[in-house]
Parts: C-alpha cells; sequence; structure tokens
C-alpha cells in the first residue's frame, strides 16, 4: 500500500483522511511492513466503507487484512439504525460466521506423538473434509428451520455435545433473531446435507501443542500450559451462509437504488437496517450465524469421538468458539454516550474485555478470548480482549492473511512437497487434495506473528499462548 | 496457457490471480462461448481432472445487464455443482436478451478421481466485466470467493 495516502497517528495505527464521499476516516492497524505489503485496494475499499450512510466513528482495518469484495477482509464498521445505518451483505461476506473453535484436551505433546500417525488418520476418517464429503447427517423441513432457530443449541439437543459447551460460545450458542422463513428453500437445499462437513479452501482441524505462554495467568484462567495439547477447527456455515450471501448481495443492489445510497463498488450492496429487506436479511444472516455454530458443535464432537478411542479418559472441554464474519448488534460507548449499533466484522473477531456482561463467568476476568487460526506450518495464536479504549468497536485481527494468490502458491510448491517437509518437522497433513495442500501452503500467508504482535501493539487483544500445530486436516 | 497462447487462441479459459480468491475469465466468439468459457474456468478452480459428460443439468436466469447475468450464470452452476455433488465440464449457453438459457453435462464427484482442491462458494461483483478485447474477442469474467 502507498503510505503516502496515510496519515501515522502512532507504531500502528494509521489514518485515511476523509475526504469525497467518505463520512468518517478510515483506521488501519499494522506496522510499517504490515502495511506497505497490503494491496493498494485495501485503502480504497475502506474509504468506500466509510462512505455508506449512518456509519459511526471510522471503518477500521485489522493488521491481517487483504482485498476482498466490497468491504477488505479484516475490516470493521459499525453503523446506527437511527442515523439511516445500514446492513451490508457484503459487509459479512459469503462464508457467514466462519470461525474458529479450540477444545482442551489435557494432553501432553509426548501423550499425542505416540498415537500420532494413527490419530491423524483416525481424524482424517471421521472428519468429513473437502468438497463432496458427507456427514451422513440430512436436514430438512421442520428439523432445518429447528438447527436455524437454534445453533449449538440445537446441536446439544440432538446429543452433539453438552449444556457446558454453550456458556463458551459467543451467543451462548445461540444467536438470537434468526428467522428460517428468512432463509431461500435454495440454501436450505444447499445446506441439506452439510451439517458437520469442514468445507475446504482454508478450513481445517488442527491438533496442536500449546508452544509458547506469553500471560501464564491468563493462560491458566483458559485452561492451557505450556506442552499441552489442544484441537481447533476453522469452518463456517457451508452451503446455507454461501447462498444467503449471494442471493442478498444481489437483491441489496436495487434495494440500495431505491432508498437512494450511492454505492462507489456494487460489492458494497446494502439496505437501510431499518427496511423489508435489511430486516429480512438479518433474520437470514442471524439462520446462517446458527448455522455455523451447530456445524462447529458437531464438528467438535466429531473430535471428540476420535479422541475417545485413543484416550477415553480425557474429555476434550471446550475453551471457547468465535466467529469471524458477522453482523452484530452491540452498546458501545461513542462519544461518551452508550449506543446500540450493528457491528460488521468481515475477516475480523470480536474482542471484547474484562468484565463484559456477555462473557461467560470463568472469563470475566481475562476478556473475550481472540482464537487466531494458522496456516498448517505457521502456528496459531491465542490471545484475548483488552477493551482498552474500546478500539474499532472491540475487534481483533482474525488470521494471518494471505500474503500470496492461490495461482502464485500453485506455481512455487507442490503438494507433497509441503506435506513431506512439514512431516519432517513433525506435523502430520491429512488432505484429500494435493493441489489444495499447495494453494494453502504455509508461505502463502503472511507471518501471523508479525499480524499478532502488530494487534496487541495497536491494543487490540493481547497474545498468551502460541500453539504449534502436530496434525492438520485439511478441507 | 502463455500469455502469447492466450492472445492467438480463439477461445479459452483462464485463472487469473486474486489475494484470497481467483478470478475466473472466460474468452470466445460470441458472449455465449465466454460465458461457457467462464463456467470451464470456475470447474479448473475445482479440479485438474478430466470429466466424463454422463449427465445432464439445465438452467435458467434473468438480470438486468449482462456483467449480473455472468454473476447470476456462475452462481447457478456453483448451486447445481453444490446441490447435486456434481462437477461438470462442458457447458451450452443460449442468451436471449436479459436471459441465459444453459445446459450442464457432467458427473459425481469422485473424490479419489477428481481430487477437489476447493470450492467455490459464490461469484462476486469484483473485477467483473464482459465486453470484447482488443483482438475483438468476446470476454467474460469475475472474482469467485473459494
Amino acid at each position: 500500500m502507498d503510505t503516502s495516502r496515510l496519515t501515522r497517528i502512532d507504531e500502528t495505527s494509521w489514518q485515511i483522511e476523509p475526504s469525497g464521499a467518505m463520512r468518517v476516516p478510515g483506521i488501519i492497524y499494522g506496522d510499517e511492513t504490515l502495511i506497505r505489503a497490503m494491496d493498494d485496494k485495501v485503502a480504497e475499499q475502506t474509504a468506500n466503507v466509510a462512505s455508506l450512510p449512518g456509519i459511526v466513528k471510522g471503518a477500521y482495518v485489522m493488521p491481517d487484512a487483504h482485498w476482498g469484495y466490497g468491504f477488505p477482509i479484516g475490516g470493521v464498521a459499525a453503523f446506527d439504525p437511527n442515523e439511516g445505518g445500514v446492513v451490508s451483505a457484503g459487509g459479512v461476506g459469503f462464508d457467514v460466521s466462519c470461525g474458529v473453535r479450540t477444545l482442551l484436551t489435557g494432553l501432553t505433546v509426548p501423550e499425542v506423538r505416540r498415537v500420532q500417525e494413527r490419530l491423524a488418520d483416525a481424524l482424517m476418517s471421521s472428519i468429513p473434509a473437502g468438497v463432496g464429503s458427507h456427514s451422513g447427517i440430512t436436514l430438512q423441513g421442520r428439523e432445518m428451520d429447528a438447527m436455524l432457530r437454534g445453533g449449538a443449541a440445537w446441536a446439544v439437543e440432538k446429543g452433539w455435545g453438552g449444556a457446558e459447551d454453550l456458556a463458551r460460545i459467543e451467543e451462548r450458542g445461540r444467536m438470537e433473531g434468526a428467522d428460517p422463513d428468512c432463509v431461500s428453500e435454495r440454501a436450505k437445499k444447499r445446506q441439506r446435507r452439510e451439517m458437520g462437513t469442514l468445507g475446504s479452501g482454508n478450513h481445517y482441524l488442527e491438533v496442536q501443542a500449546v508452544e509458547t505462554l506469553y500471560d501464564p495467568d491468563t493462560a491458566a484462567v483458559l485452561g492451557l500450559a505450556e506442552g499441552d495439547v489442544v484441537v481447533t477447527i476453522h469452518c463456517g456455515s457451508r452451503g446455507l451462509g454461501h447462498q444467503i450471501g449471494t442471493e442478498f448481495l444481489r437483491d441489496m443492489l436495487p434495494a440500495a437504488a431505491e432508498a437512494g445510497i450511492h454505492l462507489p463498488d456494487r460489492e458494497l450492496a446494502c439496505a437501510p437496517i431499518h427496511s423489508p429487506i435489511g430486516e429480512r436479511y438479518l433474520g437470514a444472516m442471524r439462520s446462517a450465524i446458527n448455522c455455523a455454530l451447530a456445524n462447529r458443535q458437531i464438528l467438535g464432537e466429531f473430535a471428540r469421538e476420535v479422541f475417545a478411542r485413543f484416550f477415553p479418559d480425557h474429555p476434550l472441554d471446550l475453551l471457547y468458539d468465535v466467529s469471524h464474519n458477522t453482523c452484530k448488534v452491540e452498546t458501545h460507548t461513542v462519544d461518551g454516550r452508550p449506543r446500540r449499533l450493528f457491528v460488521h466484522r468481515k475477516g475480523a473477531t470480536r474482542a471484547f474485555g474484562p468484565a463484559h456482561a456477555d462473557l461467560p463467568e470463568a472469563l470475566r476476568g481475562v476478556g473475550q478470548p481472540v482464537l487466531i487460526g494458522g496456516s498448517m506450518g505457521t502456528g496459531s495464536h491465542i490471545l484475548v480482549g483488552t477493551g482498552a479504549g474500546d478500539k474499532a468497536f472491540s475487534s481483533a485481527c482474525h488470521g494471518a492473511g494471505r500474503a500470496m494468490s492461490r495461482r502464485a502458491a500453485l506455481k512455487r510448491w507442490r503438494g507433497r512437497q509441503v506435506v513431506d517437509e512439514l512431516a519432517e518437522r513433525g506435523i502430520l497433513i491429512r488432505s484429500p487434495s494435493m493441489r489444495g495442500v499447495a494453494e494453502e501452503a504455509p508461505g502463502a500467508y503472511k507471518d501471523v506473528d508479525q499480524v499478532v504482535i502488530a494487534a496487541e501493539r495497536a491494543g487490540l487483544a493481547r497474545r498468551v499462548a502460541h500453539l504449534r500445530p502436530l496434525i492438520c486436516v485439511k478441507g | 496457457m502463455s500469455m502469447a497462447q492466450r492472445e492467438q487462441s480463439e477461445r479459452g479459459w483462464a485463472l487469473e490471480p486474486h489475494d484470497a480468491d481467483v478470478r475466473v475469465c472466460g474468452w470466445g466468439p460470441t458472449p455465449e462461448a465466454a460465458f461457457e468459457q467462464a463456467a470451464v474456468a470456475l470447474t479448473r478452480v475445482v479440479t485438474d481432472a478430466p470429466l466424463a459428460a454422463r449427465e445432464r443439468v439445465d438452467v435458467h436466469c434473468q438480470a438486468p445487464d449482462r456483467e449480473l447475468l455472468l454473476v447470476d450464470w456462475l452462481n447457478a452452476v456453483i448451486y447445481e455443482m453444490a446441490v447435486g455433488g456434481l462437477l461438470f465440464g462442458d457447458y451450452s449457453v443460449r442468451l436471449r436478451g436479459d436471459r441465459l438459457e444453459a445446459s450442464l453435462w457432467g458427473e459425481p464427484v469422485d473424490r479419489a478421481r477428481h481430487a477437489p482442491a476447493c470450492e467455490p462458494k459464490g461469484a462476486t461483483y469484483t473485477a467483473l466485466s464482459v465486453g470484447r478485447d482488443r483482438q475483438g474477442r468476446w470476454t467474460a469474467g469475475c472474482v469467485v470467493d473459494v
């Protein structure tokens, strides 16, 4: 990115001054290296977001950002419904509520190393991963609607997991305001056989070692100790969310025009929150959030079943489950006044600080866990929200962020080579597609350590632990 | 396909880089051919394997302009792939004003043989274009979220 267009605020904050149609500034977080590596399109898209009606304070960009469609991936923006604020399908994205959950195993690395190959194979055969995979679960009619209303709570009712899981999921496992009647039959049909599937691309299940603790006291509250093993699952709302994104992106184009909203980019398709289509989208999008929460709950239970075969005395307790692509109604203090805002996070994690009422009691002293996904080889991070200054409406980064296109990655690596090199480092990869592995090669991503350090320095969240992969089932 | 070959070929497809996703692009002597080739590119996002024409699916869509029609067309293909568990290798497109009718031929996903790499989630309006290039060929393309 050309930094001459930006005003540097401090070491890790840069501002796009309001100009033209922009109603608020754009704020980009990251160190100079990360900012320079970002595409100029990120700044362009941030300025476009800043021009939408009803936007509050600023259009924010996380340190892992890259250009997406409409909103940058890693973009955060809040809208006030009482000031003509909008809800944007492009501001949420296609994979609604794509997110991460981490489960504690209570196992040590040597215990897992003893069965690592067999465990990897068992996970590969039990976790439906990649295009064309199925879990054997078929949902339709009333049961589909019940899932869309109930989220992870529905999954627990059906026997996938226990009630204690729900406290450790955003929204306590069930997003209020979901309306399955707002979800098209096509979207439901697309989801019919996709519950309990991981998906493909950058979605994965990883068995990880807790390698470094940055804050042992907070780690202890989260249940993490050095040398422990955890399981992390990254996936979303599958075909249902994709179809909702597709349909509302299209339907919001004429809706924006009818509402007199100028769209600098068609991907910013949006509608006033208080409009029939805006409310329909919220009913559908919240249903998709529940779909993702239910999906991760089922996949977590599949992982538990596999681990129980090897370690029957080690139930996998849920540490936490976060979503990345959402629009949620939250109260934030703006200019000293609490306001109910519609906060869009697209490729960003909610990062409430300590004492926030929405956190489970056990975590209220430390802040919301922020689970940062890795890229097979480079590791993952666990952070917690700081609440400091309610920066970016309490948001943090969500992953490493890609540094290289899939095509460029394919030219540079072969899947088998990636698998072999990682195996030499003690990381076992299982995937239905070697091409998929090459496209997702660790080197195709930004340096996740640099991203989380920038997030910490910017005060968005603070580091608790670094995780190193042992096994990765890649979708 | 090299840039030179691409310049000279009457019809074809390409996958073009995007930070996280991929742009599919097709070209040919008519808009219909460009739409067909863009769909071939979409298939190649998923697999490099040869595909048999064992099953046929018909789709239709309608949109106020050709660019939106391209997005709807690719989304219709994505939908049929997802719902039917199919991969399509051959496409026949007919354009009538603002309406598209098409036939798709393919086969069920065979995970061992096709080794599908990733699943398209949806066609986007990013880098969306339908028009003629310098050689007078029709081109059609957009970024697909994967």
